[in-house]
């Protein structure tokens, strides 16, 4: 367990660095000269100056990059050019909303996909597992903006359940009342991602059944729903925990185009702005930490999974 | 009565939904083709007089806010739709054949490859879409390439785990012993035996392809807004969607419904395919 461990942390760490080195280059790569990319056209002489001593521009590449490193491993992601705050602070405004969208999404996408998958399973090759692995290959067809537009049209311009826009913090007034600013969007969100994991539930069910153990207890004598329960699901359901990683990344990343739809005051929506504004610090920061939680992520859901099941072995 | 068709309509018939998408697909294609000729109005025509028009009468699907005819720019969108689909498709094979299956030969290059391609598949894959275009520009072929970096890192994991398997496979180690070089091995054995799974990934690619070039149109970084694609037109109906619906409604049915055809398209090739390949290409 300890030589895996580590193995594997160290495979996380080299990807990380190669990662951060693009990441790093994307200031260099946009045309035009990095401190103005920075600072933006709007830069006084003083701000120019003091830049180009902190990025140490005059030194060679690598010199920079382990500069912009230190800085980072430090939490300073360079100052917003928009803002003219630090980059962690426009990223800590917005993680709120990030994380609760990311969660409750979550939430549905194990309410729905891993029994409706499992329901499948089950079923196989009846109408029902057809109609059901139909119905998640359309949900997953579908663009989360265009479910979300439908959502805000009948759910919240329509019916008036919910509120079409915007998300006020918890900690505000309200209080937890105000989740329900994230209810259409974390549908929207969720509706691929569970067909995705519907999918993924019926075909990892469907493997472990045709296991030698599996075919061993139906000869015992156990009760058909109790082998579904104890030798099936148990087991099909170490593969669907740890493809949540992915998902948890999936989420990240189609944020933006969600919180753009909802007008959610997150990270992906000040991404997009971010873009607009050429607020370039801003992207870059916000690439950076999301690799970084997708990596951690991962490579938590790995270690767990390697706990789980022993036999695991790295490729 | 069936015994008496043949085989391709005996297919066919045992899957009629896969039959519909490839009916929906043609229709695509043939829109695209023969646009100027299918469409009632040009796609830019703006008639202020006649905005936000219900379907009906002479403008069959409506008319949206400078009163420029839905159809007529349903239809010109399937051109652009088409261009992103080959584009993103040709360059994801492109790139990622070449690397995959010089990496599977090649084990000490194949080390560095694939762990590059680790790398890119460590970012979430609309932000290095988005991060690209920041470098390169707004515009169709810089969203084309931006969205085949993604599949590339997709492409070349599936064409290296499968030609893997092929470098092992007895043939292919008598040609080796026979004498053979890598450049007929790549071409005689291993390029012929990878088409089946090639083509499951160009169409779950194309599929994908759709939905991300309409993720960056509504975002507004796609497609410029003077190109009728069918997300640019979701992104200039979005704040008209409570008065004219049917603007949300159609585009979004022409994205979803090519997305859904190419993926049933997939699915069916890979229900027809080598079993021993066949997990190994998905999403």
């Amino acid at each position: 367990m300890g030589r895996y461990f580590l193995k594997r942390t160290g495979a996380a760490i080299i990807t990380l660095i190669a990662a951060s080195i693009i990441i790093f280059g994307f200031i260099h790569l946009i045309p035009g000269d990095p401190v103005y990319v920075m600072l933006g056209d709007g830069a006084t002489p003083e701000q120019v100056a003091l830049l180009r001593r902190r990025m140490g521009l005059d030194e060679p590449l690598v010199v920079q990059y382990l500069i912009w490193v230190g800085q980072a491993l430090q939490g300073d992601l360079g100052q917003s050019i928009f803002f003219q705050t630090p980059v962690t602070e426009v990223i800590r405004e917005g993680a709120e909303t990030s994380i609760l969208l990311a969660l409750i999404t979550m939430v549905w996408i194990v309410a729905f996909g891993v029994p409706i998958g499992i329901l499948s399973a089950i079923r196989q090759g009846t109408w029902i597992d057809q109609g059901l692995s139909g119905l998640a290959m359309l949900m997953a067809s579908v663009p989360t903006f265009w479910v979300g537009l439908y959502l805000i049209l009948i759910f919240a311009a329509g019916l008036g359940w919910f509120p079409s826009s915007g998300y006020p913090s918890i900690f505000e007034q309200g209080g937890l009342a105000n989740l329900r600013y994230l209810i259409l969007p974390s549908l929207a969100l969720a509706a691929p991602n569970a067909a995705l994991i519907l999918r993924l539930t019926r075909a990892s069910m469907l493997d472990v059944a045709r296991e030698d153990y599996v075919r061993t207890a139906r000869a015992k004598g156990i009760r058909p729903a109790r082998v579904v329960l104890r030798h099936i699901l148990r087991n099909a359901l170490l593969a669907v925990v740890s493809a949540f990683g992915f998902t948890f990344a999936a989420l990240i990343s189609e944020a933006v185009v969600t919180e753009t739809v909802f007008a959610l005051p997150g990270i992906g929506r000040t991404v997009v702005q971010s873009i607009l504004r050429r607020d370039y610090p801003v992207i870059q920061g916000v690439i950076l930490v999301t690799v970084c939680l997708y990596l951690v992520i991962n490579l938590l859901v790995d270690l767990s999974y390697r706990l789980l099941d022993p036999r695991v072995e790295l490729e | 009565m069936r015994q008496a068709l043949p085989p391709w309509a005996r297919s066919a018939l045992s899957r009629p939904l896969t039959s519909l998408g490839v009916v929906f697909l043609l229709t695509v294609l043939v829109f695209a083709a023969f646009s100027p000729w299918i469409a009632p109005y040009p796609p830019d025509q703006i008639d202020p007089a006649n905005r936000l028009l219900p379907a009906g009468g002479a403008h069959l699907m409506g008319t949206d806010h400078f009163g420029r005819d839905t159809f007529s720019r349903l239809v010109y969108g399937a051109r652009l739709a088409l261009l992103i689909g080959v584009g993103v498709v040709g360059f994801a094979l492109a790139s990622g054949v070449p690397i995959g299956i010089l990496s599977a030969l090649y084990p000490a290059l194949g080390r560095v490859l694939m762990r590059m391609v680790d790398v890119l598949m460590s970012f979430p894959s609309l932000l290095l879409a988005l991060g690209l275009i920041v470098i390169l520009g707004q515009g169709v072929f810089n969203a084309i390439l931006a969205i085949g970096l993604i599949y590339l890192t997709t492409t070349a994991r599936i064409v290296y785990g499968v030609a893997l398997r092929l470098r092992a496979e007895p043939y292919v180690e008598a040609a080796r012993s026979a004498g053979a070089g890598t450049w007929w091995i790549i071409t005689r054995h291993i390029l012929p035996n990878m088409i089946s799974p090639l083509l499951v990934q160009a169409s779950f690619v194309f599929a994908f392809a759709q939905l991300g070039a309409a993720s960056l149109d509504f975002l507004g970084l796609g497609a410029p807004p003077d190109i009728p694609s069918w997300g640019n037109m979701l992104a200039e109906s979005r704040i008209y969607i409570t008065r004219a619906s049917w603007l949300l409604l159609w585009p979004g049915l022409m994205i979803v419904l090519t997305a859904f055809s190419l993926n049933l398209v997939g699915d069916a090739i890979r229900d027809r395919m080598d079993p021993r390949f066949r997990e190994m290409v998905g999403k």
